[in-house]
């Protein structure tokens, strides 16, 4: 009788410690990077025209390097073109993901970069990334 | 490769002498420094605004060899290649002023590519008529004047934020009178660019 006493009040110790901090993060949402909006190639096609093709082109290396097949490339990866050291070195793959990042900030994600202009709508970005990922393999 | 600057040794040397110097010794003397030295970055972010103005540089070398093409193509009649080469005009000034703000800061201005590399990327044989020219002009225009608005947000260095929004203004002008010889329809909705 004793010890199921002991038994059962050592247990309550133990939940009372473990239940909140269990009730707690099973309340709270794990973080997750927030979902972007789904983007229209269309779209993406006159943006990329207008805010991109300053320097970019699907085709031809010019200011910038050529973006067909761009999703799944390393970054700082085709031959015939020069890249800043720091895109060379960034270890970065080119997807969903990382276009969203660099699109928003491209000096802060690679510091060193030579690409300045940034896409502040989430919306412009999703559109351009969309299109690239339609003129990709 | 950036050559940068030692902003605390030049700062300390125009402490130790402005008293004794005008302000065109203390220029020349500035400019002095800074090509004496060496290759020590001052500041990550003054080299980030040499890799930023140097890919402008690219840009505007981009545009001064497509309005030479265009000028070459003998598809321009008179007027049009008047403006055309006003508007490159514009563009080798826009060329020297990022190359002085380069060398201000340290840095080393990337060279040009050949004209045959720029017709190449830019695709220039298969322009056939006087439209074709002024569209390919008014692409590189309208891209200009957002990728330097674009650029602003990035640079470090308060005093190019000027630049980048006068050259901003200039290639936006351009793009104004290229839409109106192609006769496009005013933007209905601002902003037109950014």
């Amino acid at each position: 009788m004793k010890l199921n006493y002991l038994f059962w009040a050592a247990a309550l110790l133990l939940a009372s410690e473990s239940v909140p901090v269990t009730a707690a993060r099973l309340a709270t949402p794990l973080p997750s990077a927030p979902q972007p909006p789904p983007g229209v190639p269309t779209r993406g096609a006159e943006i990329y025209e207008t805010k991109c093709g300053a320097c970019h082109s699907l085709d031809a290396n010019r200011i910038g390097p050529k973006h067909r097949n761009l999703f799944g490339r390393k970054a700082g990866s085709i031959a015939d073109f020069h890249y800043t050291n720091a895109l060379k070195q960034s270890g970065i793959v080119w997807n969903a993901q990382t276009l969203d990042r660099w699109l928003q900030n491209p000096v802060a994600m690679v510091p060193g970069t030579a690409m300045g202009i940034r896409l502040t709508s989430a919306q412009d970005r999703a559109d351009v990334i969309a299109y690239l990922r339609q003129n990709s393999r | 490769m950036i050559n940068a600057i030692d902003m605390n040794s030049r700062r300390r040397v125009l402490a130790g002498t402005a008293l004794s110097l005008s302000a065109v010794g203390a220029l020349a003397l500035l400019g002095q420094t800074t090509r004496a030295a060496g290759s020590v970055a001052a500041s990550p972010n003054v080299g980030q605004d040499v890799q930023l103005l140097n890919a402008a540089l690219a840009l505007e070398d981009e545009g001064i060899a497509a309005y030479q093409i265009g000028a070459e193509s003998k598809l321009l009649t008179p007027d049009v290649l008047k403006i055309a080469v006003t508007f490159q005009g514009h563009h080798k000034q826009h060329r020297d002023d990022l190359t002085a703000a380069i060398k201000r800061l340290g840095g080393k201005a990337m060279e040009p590519k050949s004209q045959p590399d720029y017709a190449k990327s830019l695709g220039t044989a298969t322009l056939k008529d006087q439209a074709g020219v002024l569209r390919l002009a008014l692409k590189l225009e309208r891209g200009a004047t957002n990728a330097y608005l674009g650029l602003i947000s990035s640079l470090d260095q308060s005093d190019l934020y000027l630049l980048a929004a006068r050259t901003a203004s200039d290639e936006s002008f351009h793009a104004a009178v290229l839409g109106n010889a192609l006769g496009e329809a005013i933007p209905q909705k601002a902003p037109m660019f950014g």
